[in-house]
């Protein structure tokens, strides 16, 4: 490879990215970095631009400006090395196919035009949903699956995909809490072994337990870096504003709190 | 005629190909279409396929099937995409869209097809068959060009199975792994025009939506995968599209494109009511079932309730007591616990004066009582 890399320490870099909709702005001139082996997430009200951020780093919604790479590498480069879990209520789950069929889409990328999933790509998909414990649902229609369980089949396809970098769109939103901990457990052991996970997060209230790096976002960056640092009243308020009243900000900032709230859900 | 007439008669012969045919790739290309919420799309690209038809006999110059076909293909798959392209890219709601594409496109067609009409020429007979179908009217060599058609687009999605699933599913992770979504959905879309020209001849602009949507949603009540789905709407369609056509040779006179709709609709009503799992009477059963189960657990909890608070595992409960308590007639849910041999019906020692029978929880009631309660609490935690 002659060409230089583009910030080749950083899993992810985006520098200047804007996006719109109907001349509106969604994102506005986002610099965003995350270092490997992080768990980071992003937060920020309704309407921060956190789901379009994900979606314009792959390239799924066209931006304005900005570009992004993964590891010095843009993302057509490097798409192998991605795994992606979309927000739940993104596809309809009456869709006519089974919790280890969906999983096995995750190998799709690898496969290739033409061929067709075979033995091994199904063993690989029960691998992964035996890794979020649903291995006794392979066969169930994913219709009768609860939220909870469908949101577990989505994560079982992005780790087939066997990535070092994961998107995941609000993984936590309206699932048990069974379910988010197994979910937790999950993206803990991916960033033990040195991979990088991005987490769009709707709960401000287990950020610190769970979640290492953060970015806090409305529609421009308002912070981003360690949790420690970055999760403070300050930042918290310049983001969601007015809305932080309805938050009990007491219970937000006293450390423990998060904790113990967690371990005893 | 008899049946053996039915089957040599070429005119027959060809009419029942035709609709094997049509219901074949329309129930294939039918369920990706209606998966992909796109029921209406067919109907606006079969209405639009008129102009298109009228184009191509202005071009022949005469009632030349490729000519008219290929305007068809060309003018409803335009519309289609138009269609893709604007909802994508504007504010209009995809119906308001279809909408207006469909009638505008129709209105077109008819204004074409009666400007033909009025030049006196000769070789237009016919033309507004395209309307409702003229399914006699088709010939060996139209046979041919829907034949062509149709293991066209069976070979198309048979080699691109996964990824016309993947898209249908989950169109942003298929992004995600790089598939070109756009041009998978315009393939998709282009081929349910092509479903649409071969139905051209056989049920006309204005009934090709039922023949496209109808065999999916009947398909999609009795099946769990993709797999089967597609490949039992394909054997309603032919099926349907066979029966239709033999129904209207049996019977001179009837049109047969409406007839083959017909057929193929009856197959979606009796799939609606009695499909296991997903038909009405499958859920109106369930509903009723579950009430009742209800009952009687409300019922026997009671029972257990009452015992608890007197400290007396044998504690009777007067009828009407219960139904008092509930607020609705018991006597049902409490014959079917005694069936069960959950509760008894038990007489009043002689000693009582109150000499009415009177209900008492059984030991096994009891333990189903304790375990109702069990499996209510854990749901709470």
């Amino acid at each position: 490879m002659t060409t230089p890399l583009h910030e080749p320490d950083l899993a992810l870099h985006v520098e200047d990215l804007t996006v719109s909709y109907h001349s509106k702005p969604v994102l506005w001139d986002i610099d965003f970095d995350v270092p490997p082996g992080v768990m980071a997430a992003i937060v920020g009200p309704n309407g921060a631009g956190k789901s379009t951020l994900i979606k314009s780093v792959l390239g799924l919604v066209p931006t304005v400006a900005g570009h992004v790479t993964l590891f010095g590498r843009t993302y057509r480069r490097h798409r192998r090395r991605v795994g992606y879990v979309p927000q739940r209520s993104s596809v309809d789950w009456d869709f006519p196919t089974t919790a280890l069929d969906v999983v096995t889409m995750g190998l799709y990328g690898r496969l290739g035009w033409i061929r067709r999933p075979g033995r091994g790509e199904r063993r690989e998909a029960m691998q992964a949903l035996e890794m979020v414990g649903m291995q006794a649902f392979a066969d169930r229609q994913i219709s009768q699956l609860s939220g909870g369980q469908q949101q577990r089949v989505f994560l079982a396809r992005a780790l087939v995909q066997k990535a070092d970098v994961y998107f995941l769109d609000e993984p936590m939103a309206g699932v048990d809490a069974t379910t988010e901990r197994a979910i937790v457990d999950i993206l803990r052991r991916l960033r033990d072994d040195g991979k990088t996970v991005i987490v769009v997060h709707h709960d401000l209230q287990t950020v610190r337990s769970y979640f290492d790096w953060l970015m806090i976002l409305n529609v421009r960056v308002i912070a981003q870096g360690r949790v420690e640092d970055v999760y403070t009243a300050d930042n918290l308020r310049s983001a969601y504003g007015g809305q932080i009243a309805l938050l009990d900000e007491t219970a937000l900032m006293q450390p423990g709190t998060t904790d113990d709230k967690t371990a005893g859900a | 005629m008899s049946p053996l007439e039915l089957i040599t008669d070429h005119t027959i012969q060809n009419v029942v190909i035709g609709a094997a045919l049509l219901g074949l790739i329309s129930g294939v290309l039918g369920s990706f279409a209606v998966l992909r919420k796109q029921s209406l799309l067919g109907d606006t690209m079969s209405h639009a396929a008129l102009p298109g038809v009228c184009i191509g006999f202005i071009i022949a110059g005469a009632r030349e099937m490729s000519f008219l076909l290929l305007g068809a293909l060309t003018t409803g798959a335009l519309a289609a995409l138009v269609m893709l392209m604007l909802t994508r890219n504007s504010r209009l709601k995809t119906d308001a869209a279809l909408g207006i594409a469909l009638s505008t496109s129709f209105a077109l067609g008819v204004v074409l097809l009666t400007h033909i009409q009025n030049q006196n020429n000769a070789a237009q007979g016919g033309l507004d068959a395209f309307l409702f179908g003229q399914a006699a009217a088709t010939l060996r060599s139209d046979l041919w060009i829907m034949g062509g058609v149709t293991l066209v687009a069976l070979a198309l999605v048979g080699a691109f199975w996964k990824e016309f699933k993947l898209v249908s599913f989950d169109p942003q992770f298929a992004a995600s792994l790089g598939m070109p979504v756009m041009w998978l959905e315009v393939l998709l879309t282009v081929m349910i025009a092509l479903a649409v020209v071969v139905g051209l001849q056989m049920v006309g602009v204005v009934l090709m939506a039922a023949m496209i949507i109808a065999p999916a949603v009947a398909a999609r009540q009795w099946s769990h995968r993709l797999e089967s789905m597609v490949i039992l709407a394909a054997v309603i369609g032919v099926a349907g599209g066979v029966f239709g056509a033999l129904l209207s040779a049996l019977s001179r006179g009837l049109a047969t494109g409406p007839l083959i709709i017909l057929s193929v609709s009856s197959v979606v009503l009796v799939s609606l009511l009695l499909a296991p799992g997903r038909g009405f009477v499958w859920e109106g059963i369930r509903l009723w079932q579950g009430r009742r189960r209800l009952r009687y657990q409300q019922v026997l909890t009671t029972l257990y309730r009452l015992a608890l608070h007197h400290d007396d595992p044998t504690f009777r409960s007067e009828q009407g007591m219960l139904d008092t308590y509930h607020g609705h007639r018991t006597r049902a849910a409490l014959r079917q616990l005694l069936k069960r041999g959950l509760v008894e019906w038990r007489s009043a020692p002689p000693e009582e004066p109150r000499g009415a029978k009177h209900w008492v929880l059984t030991p096994r009631g009891r333990d189903e009582a304790e375990r109702i309660l069990d499996s209510l609490g854990r749901g709470e935690s």
